[in-house]
């Protein structure tokens, strides 16, 4: 759609306007655009500019290692790293995820409703509060938590309850806030205590209550100005999510559906073991992210976006009966034809998810399962796993290869980040195109190509893991600043050492 | 207003989760800003730190532009702290530093599973590689270290209000062991 701003035609002359860094997301990026004489935008992309080489450092250590060393991908979502690489060591044991014990089955689910809805929360109120409550050209010092909590003290103080919770969900299962440890190979390390259940127990109601609020706050914003937020960086595409066997919303297990923009499906309960054939990722030279596609529709119609709005988008009902109402309520409207594509409608879609996570929680609180019952289940080696769950921003894939001696052979990880960036770019583009061309940018305008992207809650520290991303020149810095060293690959894969290239 | 502590932070090769074990300090965050005023950090939108009391860094240095963040930092904080595991020695992405880097590109590249179009990114918007990681007290002079991986809310809370209070921090055992 807005394919042609990728690349500008003539780039020499033009003028280079760069947001750097990307703010109040999770990570390192960057946005440039290229103006001609006018302040026409000719070029807007999105940059992502580290590279941290997870898949290849972790070949050669012990496959039990891989939910602890992982979760170092991320400190928002290590919940949904520790799991996904949980469920693909499960395979490496020979347990399939219908064969893990109820009980270790129902504590991740538990620990991963909490990832969730702390992550959420975390998004929506730290992060993405301030443009929609103050505008999204607000002056600089309204733009953090800092001043939504002094403005708005009840909703930026139950936004910093609700991640509290979440947190202290994950750190009664794992031990930990950021980085606990909770799953092992077919099952999990411990159960629920009673007093960890009680401890839980106690302030659930209120949660419930207050995703609630969050729900009816984003619809208030969203439907101050329909018109245009249902504009607002907004494209057409395809979305990719999990979804349960009856069809309902799954953030934890299931199979993989896709549909297209005009909501006709494309894929149903695909075994997501199988994903390498399902996508392919695309490697472009300006980035170090990747551009995953679905393999059956090809490089240019195949890209599609993952996370909320594609799980409330791809799923025909939702199993907890607030959830449930409110996304009946999204899609009446929203939805005037089949799907919601509005870019803003994520930070809505996100807190029915917290609702529906809230509720969860909940439910499985009363689960007398999670107290007590086998934990690991045992099965026979195989040499390969694949897991895949559905992370805050959405699915996420892992997948190992080990050896005979347990090493880890080969690894392959698609974050959600990079499921959403042909997403991402597309809608900074749309932006140039129809907010900023031809005007005069100023600090607060700009500030509109960071809120279409934060709208899809990047992470961009996951998405910087990769190896699949390196630059074409390393350099070697001593610690005085002097460049001692330099390493060139040249088109024709050689590489050559101090040549600046 | 002016007479409020200002604190920039900023993350380097790390995860975030530095970052969010100091926003878990939960609801306290409402009383530290009542004292402290955020600069440049994951949190604002300030792209450039101006002159600051203290500096938060979490992760190591693994790319020329890590170096130049590093750098300003260090100019421009009186107290620079270097936070948990990756800033301190490199942390788990310090692993990297086992592989040479030529191996692991050339592997990738030629070997990823699903990968299209393959080729290096090569583009001036990309800051260049370095060859290890590097925890940062090898670039420039550290004045605290907070150790974890995170260091805990409760960690973040003491050294803060310690520094901010004008003591010289201290962290009781409990706050430093590990797990
Ligand atoms: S020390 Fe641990 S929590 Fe902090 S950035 Fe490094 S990996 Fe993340």
């Amino acid at each position: 759609m807005y394919e042609h701003l990728e690349t500008a035609a003539n780039p020499a002359g033009l003028k280079r306007v760069v947001v750097d860094p990307v703010s109040r997301v999770e990570g390192h990026g960057k946005v440039t655009l290229l103006l001609d004489a006018e302040n026409r935008v000719q070029q807007a992309r999105l940059h992502i500019v580290e590279f941290r080489g997870f898949e290849k450092f972790i070949q050669g250590r012990p496959y039990w290692e891989l939910p602890v060393l992982v979760q170092r991908l991320c400190g928002i979502c290590p919940v949904s790293h520790h799991l996904a690489a949980a469920k693909a060591i499960d395979q490496l044991v020979g347990i399939d995820p219908a064969d893990l014990p109820p009980a270790a089955d129902k504590l991740r689910r538990l620990l991963h409703f909490g990832q969730v809805l702390q992550s959420h929360a975390l998004h929506f109120f730290y992060l993405s509060s301030p443009d929609l409550l103050f505008g999204f050209d607000s002056e600089i010092g309204k733009r953090s938590v800092v001043a939504v909590l002094a403005d708005y003290p009840d909703i930026g103080l139950q936004g910093v309850k609700l991640r509290k919770y979440g947190q202290e969900v994950i750190r009664m299962v794992s031990g930990k806030r950021v980085h606990g440890t909770g799953a092992i190979p077919g099952g999990m390390n411990k159960a629920l205590s009673r007093e960890e259940r009680d401890y839980l127990l106690q302030d659930i109601g209120q949660i419930v209550d207050w995703a609630q609020a969050a729900v009816a706050l984003i619809k208030r914003v969203h439907g101050a100005d329909r018109a245009f937020n249902d504009a607002f960086a907004t494209i057409r595409s395809n979305y990719l999510s999990l979804v349960k066997a009856d069809g309902a919303l799954e953030l934890y297990h299931g199979g993989i559906r896709a549909k297209n923009a005009d909501g006709a499906t494309l894929f149903d309960h695909y075994d997501y073991c199988a994903y390498p054939e399902l996508i392919r990722e695309e490697v472009r030279s300006w980035t170090y992210m990747k551009f995953p596609y679905l393999t059956a529709l090809g490089k240019a119609d195949g890209w599609y976006r993952v996370g909320p709005l594609a799980r409330i988008n791809n799923c025909d009902f939702i199993d907890t009966p607030l959830a449930e109402a409110a996304r009946v309520e999204f899609k009446q409207q929203l939805a005037d034809q089949g799907l919601v594509h509005s870019t803003l409608a994520f930070h809505w879609a996100r807190m029915i998810e917290l609702l529906h996570c809230a509720e969860s929680i909940q439910a499985l609180l009363h689960d007398p399962d999670l107290l007590s019952g086998e934990l690991v289940a045992q099965g026979s080696k195989r040499y390969e796993g694949i897991g895949v769950i559905e992370a805050p921003r959405g699915t996420l894939f892992h997948h190992y290869q080990i050896d005979d001696n347990d090493i880890v052979t080969k690894a392959n990880l698609i974050v959600s980040t990079t499921s959403n960036n042909t997403g991402m770019n597309e809608s900074v583009r749309q932006v140039a195109a129809a907010y900023l061309s031809g005007r005069e940018l100023t600090e607060p305008l700009l500030n509109q190509l960071e809120v279409a992207i934060r709208a899809y809650d990047p992470c961009l520290s996951c998405a910087t893991h990769a190896v699949g991303k390196m630059p074409l020149q390393v350099e070697l810095v001593d610690a005085a600043g002097q460049v001692v060293d330099r390493l060139t690959r040249h088109g024709n894969g050689e590489f050559a050492r101090g040549d600046a290239g | 207003m002016s007479a409020k502590i200002k604190i920039a932070t900023t993350s380097l090769a790390g995860c975030f989760g530095c970052h969010m074990s100091f926003l878990d300090i939960d609801e306290r965050i409402t009383e530290l800003a009542e004292v402290v005023e955020f600069d440049r950090s994951p949190l604002t939108d300030i792209e450039h730190c101006g002159p600051c009391d203290i500096g938060l860094i979490e992760g190591g240095v693994c790319n020329s532009e890590n170096v130049h963040v590093l750098r300003e930092f260090r100019k421009n904080c009186k107290t620079l702290v270097a936070v948990g595991a990756c800033a301190i020695n490199g942390g788990l992405p310090a692993l990297r530093n086992f592989v040479s880097v030529e191996e692991c590109l050339l592997e990738a590249y030629r070997d990823g599973i699903g990968i299209d179009n393959p080729q290096i990114p090569s583009d001036p918007e990309l800051p260049l590689l370095l060859d290890k990681v590097h925890p940062i007290h090898e670039i420039v002079k550290v004045d605290y270290f907070m150790p974890g991986c995170p260091p805990s809310a409760d960690v973040f809370w003491t050294f803060l209000s310690a520094l901010i209070a004008g003591r010289e921090p201290k962290l009781p055992y409990e706050l430093v062991h590990y797990d």
